[in-house]
């Protein structure tokens, strides 16, 4: 069975080591605004939320990519840009509802969440359990439980 | 069941190889009437500045991708289709018989009605082709007039700018790329562009195209100046490639009419792509959009239809382009000029060539504008097409338009402390 990364906003603490380990990983630089994954901040209400690809099993970016430059890592379930072969046209970067693929323009390519091959960084640096790598079946249930509960009006 | 696809673009390519998914065993005819390998003219401006080779335009690497599908690439184009003996009449005097035909036939590049458009020197960018010649003739200190800043011309200007050409833009409308970008959009990007050394006449026509003496050309504008052109590219628009329905009994408008199951009036008979007249998700409508990602959803959902499979049911596709501007990245997506008593929500910083336009309709977006942002814009379509109940954050997105990632996960999902999940 595939892993898949659990992300769980209500243990993060906006400490952004996820975005560093990803950005040192993929572009050997500290910089976040290189990360694939992001921290989002909702200052008003102390609440973090990480994210990034969720490796959908629509793969709208790939079904977009009008190059096949964006292919399945058979291993890891991964959906993958492949450097060589984008040319930068960006249609992923429109089509992928989730907002999870971004243009590099210092590569004129575009990035997205790898799993890092099955060792994402971002898990093992994260140092709250927010991020983990676990079975593809447990992730966003409780999640989807909580959401959809908060959404029945009492 | 015999399946026959004409057009090899990627609302065709999609088709066949979603049909060879599905139908493992059924013959799959591919009919493509260019002589190069099936290719994407969203690749082509890559490979006018050298960045990739011919066959990095390709739509499948692999040289053997559709043999080893039990694909079968015809190089042909049709004449016409005779719907009693469900056959498609080819240019070459042949013949291809259905079952189930897919017309994915695209579109062609349209001349204005001037004088002169046929004189040497004058080239569409439309095909691998055309991009060659273009290739060729675009040399440093080369004068280019390009007519048209639609997509394609916009597309294609920063190659020609690349090249070392001495440019000139002129397009018909009060600003750049009308049909995708409003009135401080469209004008930024001009602005842009004239920064960069080109030079752009708006609500401009070119009148007539003569022999030049210094030059190979010259162009004669509306505004009575004339510009001299050793090469003109035309990108004044395209048309659905329909011509060879005429008499078929086929429903075509702009394009050819399709349901929401992509079918034509003939239930053998089904379209996709830049020829289909398919639903547009934000209007409920049925037009011709002619973009990549549409041409790739209307390929999957024609297949699925043509094998028979129950509930491939358009809900229509959301309208939205991505457009790179020698250096500056605008998009646009869905209703993005606004609906009639939506809100809207708008940040502008013209000396950074930073622009967000936002409009909902209730508390639900439904179209944008970015010109400068490109991070986790495809948010802004999974807002759209979901038709997210914004709730406070619609507010919060007037204030500041740039938290759109903000909205999007504060109105979808479980967030925080408070969200019920640790007890």
């Amino acid at each position: 069975m595939h892993k898949a990364l659990q992300l769980e906003p209500e243990k993060c603490t906006g400490c952004l080591q996820c975005e560093m380990a990803c950005s040192y990983e993929n572009e050997s630089v500290f910089n976040p605004s290189k990360s694939r994954i992001k921290v989002f901040t909702f200052h008003d209400e102390g609440r973090f939320a990480p994210y990034t690809c969720s490796q959908c099993s629509e793969a709208w970016c790939l079904h977009a990519c009008p190059v096949e430059a964006i292919v399945i890592n058979q291993k890891t379930g991964a959906k993958e840009v492949i450097e060589d072969i984008c040319v930068g046209c960006k249609v992923c970067t429109i089509a992928c509802p989730f907002g999870t693929v971004n243009y590099n323009s210092d590569s004129g390519k575009v990035i997205k969440c790898d799993l890092c091959g099955g060792e994402p960084a971002c898990a093992e640096a994260c140092p709250t359990g927010a991020i983990t790598y676990v079975d593809a079946d447990h992730t966003g249930l409780a999640r989807m439980k909580a959401h959809a509960s908060q959404s029945i009006p009492k | 069941m015999n399946h026959l696809i004409i057009g090899a673009g990627p609302a065709g390519v999609v088709a066949a190889e979603a049909l060879r998914k599905l139908r493992p065993s059924d013959p799959i005819t591919l009919l493509g009437d260019e002589p190069e390998s099936p290719y994407s003219r969203m690749a082509l401006p890559y490979f006018l500045i050298k960045q990739i080779k011919e066959e990095g335009t390709h739509l499948r690497k692999q040289p053997d991708h559709f043999s080893k599908q039990n694909i079968k690439v015809v190089r042909d184009s049709v004449a016409s289709i005779d719907r009693a003996a469900k056959q498609a009449k080819l240019k070459s005097g042949g013949s291809a018989s259905y079952d189930k035909l897919l017309l994915a036939t695209g579109s062609h590049p349209i001349a204005p009605p001037i004088p002169g458009m046929d004189l040497p020197g004058i080239f569409n960018c439309w095909t691998l082709a055309d991009s060659r010649s273009i290739a060729s003739r675009a040399k440093p200190g080369a004068k280019v007039l390009l007519m048209g800043a639609g997509f394609i011309g916009c597309i294609i200007l920063e190659a020609l700018a690349q090249s070392g050409a001495d440019l000139t833009v002129v397009e018909m409308a009060d600003r750049m790329v009308p049909r995708m970008m409003n009135d401080t959009a469209g004008n930024l990007i001009k602005a842009w562009c004239e920064k960069q050394g080109v030079t752009v006449h708006t609500s401009t026509r070119v009148t007539a195209i003569r022999k030049g003496t210094a030059h190979a050309l010259a162009a004669e504008l509306s505004t009575g100046k004339v510009v001299d052109a050793d090469m003109i590219v035309s990108a004044t628009g395209v048309r659905s490639n329909i011509d060879f329905l005429n008499g078929s009994g086929i429903q075509t408008d702009q394009g050819i009419l399709v349901n929401r199951q992509m079918q034509t009036n003939d239930p053998d008979i089904f379209a996709a792509g830049d020829v289909a007249q398919g639903r547009d998700f934000s209007t409920g409508e049925y037009s011709v959009q002619a973009i990549q990602p549409t041409a790739a959803e209307h390929g999957q959902l024609a297949a699925r239809n043509m094998a028979g499979l129950q509930g491939a049911i358009h809900r229509g596709s959301v309208n939205m382009n991505v457009l790179d501007t020698l250096g500056l990245i605008s998009s646009s997506f869905g209703l993005w000029m606004g609906k009639p008593g939506g809100d809207s929500a708008e940040l502008l910083n013209r000396d950074r060539f930073k622009y967000m336009n936002l409009q909902f309709e209730d508390d639900i977006l439904v179209g944008a504008t970015s010109l400068g942002m490109t991070q986790h814009i495809g948010v802004v379509r999974g807002l759209i097409q979901t038709k997210t109940r914004l709730g406070k954050w619609k507010q919060k997105l007037i204030e500041d338009p740039t938290r759109l990632m903000e909205a999007y996960l504060m109105s979808t999902q479980a967030v925080g402390f408070n969200a019920g999940i640790l007890k």
